[in-house]
């Protein structure tokens, strides 16, 4: 019954999706009040109902109801409660399901925190927005949907969640990243109404600004959950793999990331306007093309779960009408929203457009190494290449490099013009003295001469030092420094805040890259073997048992300078659902380095292959990816997105004289 | 009007350059990054340069893994399409879906002795699903069958 209910409240869900985006649009050509204001109630509508087929998916899990196909293949009896909760999105059907309950939450959002938006670009937003919600519930009903019943032979016992997914990490990283997809759905709303209306001005980006930034932050955040968890439940110990799972989330947040600095271009100084727009298309396009991607099945990689080619067609179909038709119009009204605002060579707008085409650039070469096998089976027929880590490597890091130089003059320097010698006089010590602390450092504590090394500390230095300087800057004038620091906007902390997360990025990627020990090792019981200061010692495996599986559970004792530290657990599980053997590496994190011990394999006697890394700042990576999401949440908060258009309208010259104060601050 | 055209050629400037770096560095990049993928066979028939990376794929040939009285991590296993064989050998834990008579694609070089040597055994699919590679690799040594096997 509940399930019948589930359905039920799916397909109103598409009639009110109907309904919104077809009643307010009318409403605005028509010039019909009534008709725009349905947008708000139809909102909540299709939110609700969205959320009430979700909780009946979910109750079905919880109550395991295997009549229902979904839950049938997605979960056992065995599962942990809240592994039966999480198997709502374990599979296609169900995770399809938290994407469109996503796209409902974001457009009931914008339906209730925009409510100094003008009636009739409401009106065209939520519409856009249900458009894009009845395309994935049609294709959610017609081809997967999750309350299929078996009605036939109903089996006893379901077949368990994939035992990858029993994890944490699964709680909370899909949730996440759809939140971040998705999101950008709300930028792209808002990017087809500026082409309808062929009115793109400093309101709308101000508008657009938060919902995008919000947007960024959860991919961000769902990015870095997704690097984590292959972290530690993949067993390798790697935490980026240039999987094409992992570039078709990463193409959406670097263009997304080339949208935030757009935006802020097109709010202070009213130019890039139409670039901007087909950044906020292209975001959202790449988080569709990643949906196809990775449920068609079109290119092999541990998420796809899907491989079905009948869904694959309706979703490319999707995917061109959208693309296609958001270009359409692009094309058509682009002129209309021309900017005309000049600026210099050396101004802060010129700094952002490199900033804009080194992401840009590096996502057409990421998209290319993704999308190459396809290609190039397309061409000559074989399906014989692949595409591996050495290529985004050579591709990504120089454009990184470059970007992390213009990021500092970038955020230093002023809008519409800035003096050459002011850029030397602000960074001039900056840069000498990243340089040099950059080779001195390093070499202090190593002994070693490593380039890559060099650079990557002065890079990072360079971003530090450089926001150092800019907040001594600020707060010279203002007394003492506390008040200085009060007198900063929040957009300004926040950008500084995000640009610090990128620094630590930095520094833990290359620090982890170049000085990780890597050990798989044949260990019999009391063996062990020495990584620096740590002495790894293998004491042997024993059986122990799971809720839903029994496991070799070895014991790693490790000694610090000899001394007896902490004990490494690693275990390898055999689920009994499906027989399918797991490997849980147990990790003991530290802020400046990682314990890493992972069970191989059984090499006779009682002698395993262990894996045994110490990964020096690993735990940085994360740190810097939670310090930028964090950055945009700051930034979210500041207060002039919250300022109702009454009392804006007050303030002269926002977009053209270049002489409010808060311009200095844009992040 | 100067300040307009300036914006317009500094814009043009950089997109070039961008452009410029980007075909570079795509150029360099395809170069080194791309792995060909190759089956048995067409390793065994000499298809394949010498000292160059590649990646291998069939079955892991029933009976053939060899993990005792190696040294350190070794494992020895036999990958075939059951047209030709060819020798595996690779130092470290081997994955969880790493069975006998399971597909498995590894990445890695043809030593001197004819030995491939695996840097990366790949096998992260699920059980009932066979990699498309291994699944093309199956189907060519099919098609070969009458034309290479009787060589």
């Amino acid at each position: 019954m509940i399930p019948e209910l589930g359905n039920f409240s799916l397909v109103l869900a598409l009639s009110l999706a109907v309904l919104l985006s077809v009643l307010p649009m009318v409403g605005v050509y028509r010039n019909n009040q009534l008709l725009m204001t349905l947008s708000r109630p139809l909102s909540s509508g299709l939110w609700v109902f969205m959320l009430l087929s979700f909780g009946c998916l979910a109750y079905a899990f919880l109550n395991d109801d295997f009549s229902v196909r979904y839950v049938a293949s997605n979960s056992n009896s065995l599962l942990p409660v809240y592994y039966k909760f999480t198997g709502v999105w374990g599979g296609h059907e169900g995770s399809l399901l938290l994407w469109v309950l996503m796209v409902a939450s974001w457009t009931y959002a914008v339906s209730l925190f925009s409510r100094n938006l003008p009636l009739d670009i409401l009106a065209r937003v939520l519409s856009v927005m249900g458009i894009i919600s009845v395309c994935f519930l049609v294709f959610m009903l017609f081809t997967s949907n999750p309350f299929d019943r078996l009605m036939l032979n109903p089996p006893a016992d379901g077949t368990d969640l994939n035992p990858l997914l029993q994890d944490f990490g699964l709680i909370v990283h899909p949730p996440m990243l759809y939140m971040g997809y998705v999101g950008f759905s709300v930028a792209y709303a808002f990017a087809i109404t500026a082409l309808l209306t062929g009115n793109l001005d400093a309101a709308w980006a101000r508008w657009t600004r938060p919902w995008t930034n919000a947007a960024w932050a959860f991919l961000t955040i769902g990015i870095a959950l997704g690097s984590w968890w292959a972290y530690y439940e993949l067993g390798w110990g790697g935490w980026w793999f240039w999987d094409p799972t992992e570039n078709v989330a990463f193409m959406p947040w670097l263009v997304g990331t080339a949208l935030i600095h757009s935006l802020a271009v097109t709010e202070k100084r009213g130019v890039f306007k139409s670039w901007t727009v087909l950044l906020a298309i292209a975001a959202f396009s790449l988080s569709l093309l990643g949906t196809f991607i990775i449920r068609s099945g079109l290119i092999t990689s541990v998420h796809a779960f899907a491989v079905d080619p009948e869904r694959g067609l309706v979703l490319l179909a999707i995917l061109l009408v959208v693309i296609g038709a958001s270009l359409f119009l692009y094309a058509l009204r682009a002129p209309v929203v021309k900017g005309t605002a000049s600026y210099t060579i050396t101004s802060r707008e010129l700094f952002l457009l490199v900033n804009n085409i080194l992401l840009v650039v590096s996502t057409a070469g990421i998209l290319l190494g993704t999308l190459y096998p396809l290609i190039h089976e397309a061409v000559t027929g074989d399906a014989n290449v692949s595409v591996g880590a050495p290529y985004f490597n050579t591709i990504f890091l120089p454009l990184m490099a470059l970007l992390v130089v213009f990021l500092t003059v970038g955020s230093i320097s002023r809008w519409k013009k800035t003096s050459v010698a002011y850029l030397k006089q602000q960074l001039a010590k900056v840069a000498i003295a990243s340089v040099l602390l950059g080779i001195v450092v390093p070499l202090a504590i190593t002994q070693e001469v490593n380039v890559p090394i060099f650079l990557a500390v002065a890079l990072a230095l360079w971003i530090i030092l450089g926001i150092a300087r800019d907040i001594q800057t600020k707060t010279a004038n203002k007394g003492s420094f506390i008040s200085g620091l009060k007198s900063l906007s929040l957009s300004y902390c926040g950008m500084q805040t995000a640009h610090l997360g990128m620094a630590v990025i930095i520094l833990g990627i290359c620090l982890t890259s170049h000085y990780s020990v890597e050990r798989d090792v044949r260990l019999a019981p009391g063996q062990g073997i020495e990584i620096g200061s740590y002495e790894f010692i293998f004491q042997g495996v024993e059986r122990v048992q799971g809720p839903n599986y029994q496991a070799d559970a070895g014991e790693v004792t490790v000694l610090k300078n000899g001394a007896s530290y902490l004990t490494l657990r690693p275990e390898k599980r055999t689920y009994f659902a499906t027989g399918s053997v797991q490997t849980e590496a147990d990790i003991d994190v530290g802020f400046t380095r990682d314990l890493f011990a992972a069970l191989g394999d059984p090499r006779g006697e009682d002698a395993w292959v262990v894996r045994i890394h110490l990964k020096p700042f690993v735990f940085w990576i994360w740190l810097g990816a939670f310090l930028m999401a964090g950055g945009g949440v700051i930034a979210i908060c500041d207060r002039r997105y919250r300022v109702r258009e009454s009392a804006r309208k007050d303030v002269p010259g926002q977009t053209t004289d270049g002489l409010d104060p808060s311009l200095t601050g844009a992040s | 009007m100067l300040a307009h055209r300036q914006q317009r050629l500094a814009i043009v400037l950089f997109i070039l350059f961008g452009t410029a770096v980007a075909v570079g560095l795509v150029l360099v990049a395809l170069d080194e990054g791309i792995n060909v993928f190759y089956t048995p066979t067409e390793v065994s028939s000499g298809m394949v340069p010498e000292n160059q990376n590649f990646r291998i794929g069939g079955m892991v040939k029933m009976g053939s893994v060899v993990k005792d009285g190696l040294q350190g991590a070794e494992v020895n296993f036999l990958t075939t399409d059951f047209c030709n064989d060819v020798l595996v050998s690779y130092s470290g834990p081997l994955p969880d879906l790493f069975r006998e008579g399971q597909g498995v694609v590894a990445d890695g070089y043809i030593d001197n002795g004819g030995v491939f040597q695996a840097t990366q055994i790949l096998a992260k699919h699920d059980e009932n699903y066979m990699s498309a590679e291994v699944k093309a690799s199956l189907d060519a040594a099919e098609e070969h069958d009458a034309e290479v096997c009787q060589q």
